[in-house]
């Protein structure tokens, strides 16, 4: 099988924290190639720096050293408006705690990241399908306080995507839900990876999760320890 | 879209937002109704001096040319000035203020008066007889309820109310000229002197001849006592206003800055969701920015809604004016204190930490 394009490169990757006088490495040297429209799980154990990789992978704080380089994108040295515009039109998140807009309904909270990104804000096409694929077509005005959590999570994958990402940032995106809705919504990012070929990093807690990916990643004290592939 | 967002964050928080509103609106308030009381009160003052039918003034040495000075001069002068060319007739009066605000008696000769002026034009009653009778215009009368024939107590003295008439004539209060000299101990001295010429084309010739004859004696011409009747010829009001104007500044930037604040600290995750999904530092600040538009134009129309209230309120002992340009003038204060007191919140809010936003509970 030839190399796809990486579209995700990471070298030597090390990110420290300065908290009052203590510096606390939370990566120490992480290398790592996503290749465009893999499925990525990440697992590990609390504190083994997870978050912080995707944090920097989508912009959100820049490395301390190492080269990152994210959809053709040098994040270490892009600079802060660099990596606002890879957030706007590269990377998109989906978090644990699904972080929807309060007060704006599920179809406002789309067309904020429609808005953001400086797409047409009317739902056509691609997005269509997203909505139906995600079963949320229905509830598009309901704001986030009335739905369930899988509800919400299901408008946030949708809200990331609406963008057309090249990179789709899932941080324990089933660690608030049931078990039937962790496996709804597993079971959603493999399709979207599967049928639009969507590259989706995924973070959790949970083996059989991490199983839907094509490969799982294990991270532990700031470092990659252990690449398997899935079956 | 901003302003979608914008329009749920006021929506979702009234209390605060229309909270906000009223105190910016209270600075728009106060300066609409300081500049209206103002310039109500030298649109009265120049329409009364402008109906006593006079052409020139003449006050005492010493004495201030707009306001109501007790300063005196021999009533002699009237005579001597009634001599002076073009001259057809020269009126003394005596002005006393009294205990009201911005409020005097103003000793007249009945009959001078109403040769000069053309004469009242009674509503009630009729013109001053006894040496205790009062005149009072309609404006004065219906502010304290009174009528023709009543009485009323001014400047520790029951006086007997003769007649109610149109106001626009000099003052509020007439009463009889010696009466007023004998009470303030001042018998056969005047205030000021009214002159009637014989053509009003005459009145700058008349004025510099008498400046040059009478040294030291203020003589205006009633056209530019008319011009000195406005706020840039009383400093003290000058000032006065100015310090309104900066405290007004001075609370919609706190008023707003420190609801944004709030807003800003609210809001810290839903605004780490907006920097999440790309929002730039320029649109991060122009939803604080326009939130903050939104309350200083909503205080702009609260308040020039108040400055009729006031109006209202205010009436029964002074004319407020609704001045439509200071309307423009009022709200840019409001909304440049608003948007500057928003920018300290909205800095915060563009450094703020997306991550740590995030993570907020
Ligand atoms: N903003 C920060 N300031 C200081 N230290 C931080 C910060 N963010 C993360 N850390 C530290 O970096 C290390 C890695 O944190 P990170 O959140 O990446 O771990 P994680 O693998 O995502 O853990 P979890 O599974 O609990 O989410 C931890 O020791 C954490 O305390
Ligand atoms: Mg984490």
């Amino acid at each position: 099988m030839s190399k796809p394009e990486s579209i995700i490169r990471i070298r030597d990757l090390r990110k420290s924290y300065l908290t009052g006088k203590v510096s606390v490495e939370a990566l120490r040297g992480v290398n790592l190639d996503v290749p465009k429209g893999e499925f990525l799980s990440i697992v590990g154990p609390s504190g083994s720096g997870k978050s912080t990789l995707f944090h920097i992978v989508g912009g959100l704080t820049p490395p301390t050293s190492g080269e990152v380089v994210v959809a053709g994108r040098n994040v270490s040295t892009v600079g802060d408006a660099g990596r606002t515009e890879l957030r706007r039109s590269s990377v998109s998140f989906v978090f644990q705690k699904f972080n929807l807009l309060p007060n704006l309904t599920a179809r406002d909270n789309i067309k904020t990241a429609l808005f953001i990104s400086g797409l047409p804000t009317h739902f056509e096409g691609e997005l269509k399908n997203v909505l139906e694929l995600l079963g949320i077509a229905g509830r598009l005005d309901h704001k986030p306080s009335e739905m369930s959590g899988g509800e919400q999570q299901r408008v946030a994958i949708a809200r990331a995507l609406a963008t057309r990402p090249a990179i789709l940032l899932a941080d324990e995106p089933t660690g608030n839900l049931d078990t039937a809705n962790s496996l709804a919504v597993l079971g959603i990012l493999r399709d979207l990876n599967r049928r639009l070929g969507q590259t989706i990093l995924m973070i959790t807690h949970n083996t059989e999760a991490a199983e839907y990916g094509d490969r799982i990643v294990h991270m532990r004290d700031g470092l990659i320890v252990e690449t398997s592939t899935t079956a | 879209m901003i302003l979608k967002l914008v329009w749920e964050n006021v929506r979702h928080k009234p209390v605060r937002t229309l909270l906000s509103i009223l105190l910016v609106a209270v600075p728009v308030t106060l300066i609409l109704t300081i500049i209206g009381l103002s310039i109500g009160f030298f649109e009265d003052s120049k329409r009364r001096s402008g109906g006593v039918g006079a052409d020139v003034l003449l006050k005492p040495p010493n004495a201030n040319v707009i306001s109501f000075s007790t300063v005196t001069m021999p009533s002699k002068i009237v005579d001597v000035l009634a001599g002076e060319p073009h001259v057809v007739q020269a009126m003394g009066t005596v002005v006393n203020p009294t205990s009201g605000f911005l409020e005097a008696l103003n000793g007249i000769d009945p009959v001078a008066f109403n040769k000069m002026s053309g004469g009242f034009r009674y509503e009630e009653g009729h013109n001053l007889e006894g040496p205790d009778d009062i005149l009072i215009d309609s404006w004065y009368a219906s502010q304290h309820k009174l009528h023709a024939g009543g009485k009323v107590n001014i400047s520790n003295k029951e006086w007997h109310i003769s007649g109610i008439v149109e106001p626009g004539k000099l003052g509020h209060l007439f009463v009889q000229m010696h009466t007023l000299q004998e009470m303030v101990g001042a018998s056969g001295h005047v205030s000021q002197v009214f002159l009637k010429l014989d053509d009003p084309k005459n009145t700058a010739q008349v004025v510099s001849y008498l400046k040059a004859k009478y040294e030291g004696y203020p003589v205006l011409s009633m056209d530019e006592l008319q011009a000195l009747l406005s706020v840039d010829h009383i400093p003290v009001l000058k000032t006065f206003i100015n310090v309104i104007i900066g405290l007004s500044v001075l609370i919609g930037f706190a008023v707003v800055s420190l609801s944004m604040y709030m807003a800003v600290l609210q809001r810290t995750r839903e605004i780490g969701i907006l920097k999440s999904l790309g929002a730039t530092k320029a649109m991060v600040m122009g939803i604080i920015l326009a939130e903050a538009f939104c309350i200083g134009l909503g205080g702009t129309v609260l308040g020039i809604l108040l400055s009729y209230a006031s109006r209202l309120a205010i009436q029964a002992f002074m004319p407020q004016a609704i001045v439509y340009t200071w309307w423009p003038i009022a709200g840019g204060i409001a909304m440049g204190a608003a948007l500057l007191g928003a920018l300290y919140p909205g800095m915060m809010a563009v450094r703020q930490d997306p991550i740590e936003a995030l993570a907020y509970e």
